[in-house]
């Protein structure tokens, strides 16, 4: 390969550092927040939000901080990946303040302003990142803590179910209360599994893919191999039943999934995850009236509205669908404009799980692209940096991290506007809530640690004893 | 392991590029069905979320915007001297709707309206709050009030029209209510609503234009249009030939008269003290066909008066038999107008045969009052001709000065009438309705005609209930009128 292409990821050996066009953009993606937030305080109150250099020099400070590690401790990182988190996390700081202006959501009992505490879990959520980045010199490392990983997913992912612990909020199971904070245990359990998955799969993939027996055009694993397929499944599915969260299923199996077709290169494991996931769906949502409503606001929100019994769990469902449905329709092309829509309309979870109906009304069909095509770019630079990554662990870490923010991303996004069932989970960056911000810096803090070890210049080789001699030796 | 990787970084586009196509169909292609559904609320959030326009009477508004501290409607509508304007205001509730010109020129009110569209846009580079129109109408508010307050506590309505342009100047409905009381969502507003939706009396009916009555003797002026203009009379002071007691042609009912003197009275004489025998036998004379043919003319059997609200059609039957016309000549039987058809009857005598179209907006302007729209004056018939307005207007006022119109009479003016009393349910067992219509003339034509119309008078006989009780009330309204051309 070429030396002078150096502008990606898989580009030479002695790439450059990029670190300058890196603070280049950190500067659009701290202007850009700022002056949504101007926009806001302008709309709603028709003047400069107090808090407007507060909040400037606040972003700022933390995607300086942020930047600067990078420069120091890890210099060949992928450019791209720092400014488009600062970016969605300034925005969704913006988009959760200005839902906490609604007079309708203050009217609410089950509604408190989260601007404060999102702008706390950000600088948590990078300092987090910074961590990584100081105390993961090499992703590699963590290939150690495979089998530790796994009992700490399984902990964390059961944590909820233990009583007094777990807190039971409008149906899901998925938070645990400590001290006053609640913690969405999940959305760390993600990026742990995948360290386990990573050291797991490196290891076993070459019997998990060659010692199988050909059946029906399938390659079909032995049993044994089998097994932690069958229990990844089965724990899938004990999440969704017990925890009520379709989701981190959802999630958790997908991820799983692609893990092991990239470490297999099996199209097969690729058709019995989507036999299993079917199968699981089918199981689940036979029995779990929580699923079967969530199914019928999606496939007709409207009519269900009108045939849904009076209190029930199914017509809030349908409820807030076609709220979310009609916050989308209000946007049109070009949105009402920042603080103008009224997707408050929606009421509960507007600043969480629904937050991008708020992008959908207030910035219009051209703001969702531009988030959308924020979020693409993210996963197409952590997929540029597993196939970078020139470790298979750190391939396989790079496309699970990756492949699970996707995941994320289209579960929440789909399930909004309708495409898909709707689950409850976070849209990255944006929503409202501390676990999620924070274990999405980290998350970007494992990629770029991940991105600058495959960019990192090899060492140049050793000198060779002989060329020396053939130039030193005289006469 | 690069393969899948890359078969992995396709199936994230994938999911990506579905989100962007379901976007697309969402935010673009189903976003005006979305907008209409019905279970939106933003189209009235939308409305009452910045100062409606308002509805101007002499310069002055008779509406108003008011802040509330409600979360989903930021303003509310106010009614200065809402019972008085109801009928011509209507009302715009956050719950209930609107009706009337609330709801007709709710564009122009609200600001939505494509017309102001101009307006709109300047608005948003200058950063100027969106605000809406106003309606400018037609009414007076002396005649208004003369109206209002002439009705008093009785049942009734009142209809004003000036004859030369059809302007509508008064419009009274009584009893009426306050559109202000029911304009928020607060648990108040719902209880006044369902008062006034179970009244009784129907308060909320607009009995100048949505209600029909039998018109009773004021109809015979129309019925002495059509005698002179089709010829079964041709000179007002001839005797007719009319039997004492006149029996109903086909039946042996005979025609009551409450008058006396009736058997081949002149039509002048007839008009003076109301007899019935007289116009019965005109009615038949003129045929039902023509007689249905002159109420047309008039405004009769038109289901789209509109001023713009729409007022009810008023009735002339086309298929009934000889002596149901007889009995419809003189405004019996199931003859039925709205007191405004009424008033549009006289003003057509007093324009000298020339119906001018009603209307009550006269023009529309924008917040920064440009005229977008101005209502000019139009003709809608001419019923009869001049010279047959003329002896219809002496047969009138000879009524005022000699017969029993006298209430209604005004010093140094000239003013022309017709009482009626209407008989209406079974068996004349309810009480009869006191019709007036009049108007007054000046040397420059003639500024007013109204047509009163009282429910529920505790009186009997023909001459004195609408002369009574309905004449004044005209008779104020006129003044009112000069009053405020002088």
């Amino acid at each position: 390969m070429s030396v002078v292409t150096n502008t990606t990821t898989i580009g030479a050996i002695d790439a450059p550092s990029r670190r300058n066009t890196e603070l280049m953009l950190l500067g659009f993606a701290v202007a850009i927040p700022v002056f949504a937030y101007i926009n806001v305080g302008l709309a709603l109150d028709g003047e400069l939000p107090a808090g407007v250099l507060g909040y400037g020099l606040g972003l700022g400070l933390l995607a300086g901080v942020a930047h600067l590690v990078v420069r120091r401790f890890a210099r060949y990182a992928d450019p791209l990946m720092l400014p488009l988190a600062t970016l969605l996390n300034g925005l969704g700081l913006v988009l959760i303040w200005r839902l906490d202006q609604s007079p309708r959501l203050l009217a609410r009992s089950d509604f408190a302003p989260q601007a404060t505490n999102q702008l706390m879990y950000s600088a948590l959520g990078i300092a987090l990142f910074v961590g990584v980045l100081l105390v993961m010199k090499d992703h590699r490392v963590l290939q150690r803590f495979t089998y530790i990983s796994m009992a700490v997913s399984i902990v964390l992912l059961l944590l909820p179910l233990v009583p007094g612990l777990g807190a039971d909020v409008f149906g899901a199971k998925i938070w645990i209360r400590v001290g006053g904070f609640s913690i969405q245990p999940g959305e760390f359990a993600k990026i742990v599994i995948a360290v386990f998955f990573s050291g797991y799969l490196m290891v076993k993939r070459d019997a998990l893919a060659l010692a199988s027996r050909r059946f029906m055009g399938l390659y079909l694993p032995r049993g044994r191999d089998l097994g932690p397929i069958l229990t990844i499944w089965a724990m899938s599915l004990l999440i969704l039943v017990f925890e009520n969260d379709l989701g981190t299923s959802l999630l958790f199996f997908g991820m799983f999934v692609i893990m092991l077709y990239v470490a297999t290169e099996r199209t097969s494991w690729i058709v019995m995850g989507l036999l299993m996931s079917a199968g699981g769906a089918v199981v689940v949502s036979s029995f779990a009236s929580h699923v079967q409503s969530r199914v019928a606001a999606w496939l007709d929100p409207f009519g269900c509205l009108e045939t849904a019994p009076e209190g029930s769990n199914m017509l809030n469902a349908c409820d807030q669908m076609t709220q979310v449905l009609m916050s989308f329709g209000a946007g049109g092309t070009l949105g009402t404009g920042w603080g103008q829509g009224n997707s408050d309309l929606i009421a509960f979870a507007a600043n969480s799980d629904f937050i991008f109906a708020t992008v959908g009304e207030e910035l219009g069909l051209a703001g969702v692209m531009a988030f959308l095509l924020l979020y693409g770019l993210i996963i197409e630079r952590g997929v540029r940096t597993a196939l970078a990554a020139r470790d298979p662990f750190g391939k396989l870490f790079a496309i699970g991290l990756s492949g699970a923010f996707a995941l994320q991303v289209f579960v929440v996004a789909g399930g909004v506007m309708g495409l898909i069932p709707l689950t409850g989970m976070t849209m990255p960056f944006l929503a409202a809530g501390g676990s999620s911000v924070i274990a999405n810096w980290a998350l970007i803090g494992i990629l770029i640690r991940i991105s600058d070890t495959a960019r990192r210049p090899a060492p140049s080789p050793a000198p060779s004893p002989d060329a020396e001699m053939t130039q030193v030796v005289r006469p | 392991m690069n393969k899948p990787l890359r078969r992995i970084a396709i199936f994230c586009g994938i999911l990506v590029l579905a989100l962007m196509i379901r976007d697309n169909w969402l935010q673009y292609v189903r976003a005006d069905e979305l907008n209409a559904n019905k279970y939106n609320k933003r189209v009235e959030i939308e409305r009452y979320a910045h100062e409606r326009g308002n509805i101007i009477v002499d310069g002055k508004s008779i509406t108003g915007s008011v802040e509330t501290d409600d979360n989903y409607y930021k303003y509310k509508r106010t009614y200065t001297n809402g019972p008085m304007w109801a009928p011509v205001t209507g009302y715009a509730s956050q719950v209930f709707g609107a009706n009337q010109l609330e709801k007709l020129e709710d564009g122009i009110l609200s600001g939505n309206s494509d017309q102001l569209f101009f307006d709109r846009t300047m608005a948003m580079f200058t950063g100027d709050k969106k605000k809406g129109g106003n309606a400018v109408t037609t009414l007076s508010g002396k005649a208004q009030e003369a109206a209002y307050k002439g009705l008093g506590d009785k049942k009734g309505a009142v209809a004003a029209i000036d004859p030369k342009t059809g302007k509508i100047l008064a419009l009274a409905s009584t009893p009426s209510y306050d559109p202000s009381s029911f304009a928020g969502r607060l648990e108040k507003d719902g209880k006044a609503w369902t008062a006034l939706t179970n009244d009784p009396d129907k308060p909320m009916l607009n009995r100048a234009l949505r209600e029909t009555y039998p018109p009773g003797s004021t109809f015979k002026v129309l019925t002495a249009a059509a005698g002179l203009e089709y010829g079964a009379v041709k000179d007002i002071n001839a005797p007719t030939d009319t039997p004492e007691p006149y029996i109903l042609p086909g039946t042996s009912t005979p025609m009551v008269n409450h008058a006396s003197g009736c058997e081949d009275a002149t039509l002048n004489r007839a008009m003076e003290v109301s007899c019935n025998s007289v116009f019965a036998k005109l009615g038949d004379d003129v045929g039902r066909d023509k007689m249905v043919e002159m109420a047309e003319k008039f405004g009769f059997n038109n289901t789209e008066i509109d001023t713009p609200i729409r007022a009810a059609a008023s009735v002339y039957d086309k298929t009934m038999s000889r002596d149901g016309n007889a009995q419809s000549s003189i405004g019996q039987f199931n003859t039925a107008a709205t007191p405004l058809q009424m008033a549009m009857v006289t003003a057509a005598i007093a324009n000298d045969g020339r119906l001018m179209k009603p209307y009550m907006v006269d023009k529309l302007v924008s917040p920064d009052l440009d005229v977008i729209q101005q209502n000019d004056p139009e003709e809608m018939s001419r019923p009869i001709s001049a010279e047959n307005a003329q002896l219809l207007q002496q047969m009138m006022e000879n009524v005022v000065e000699n017969g029993t119109g006298g209430n209604a009479a005004i010093d140094g003016v000239k003013v022309g009438g017709k009482t009626g009393t209407a008989q209406h349910g079974e068996n004349n067992s309810k009480n009869p309705y006191a019709w007036f219509i009049s108007y007054a003339k000046t040397d420059n034509g003639s500024p007013v005609a109204v047509a009163v119309v009282v429910e529920d008078s505790n009186a009997r006989r023909d001459d004195i209930s609408g002369g009574g009780l309905a004449a004044p009330i005209a008779k104020a309204v006129m003044q009112a009128v000069l009053g405020d051309r002088q």
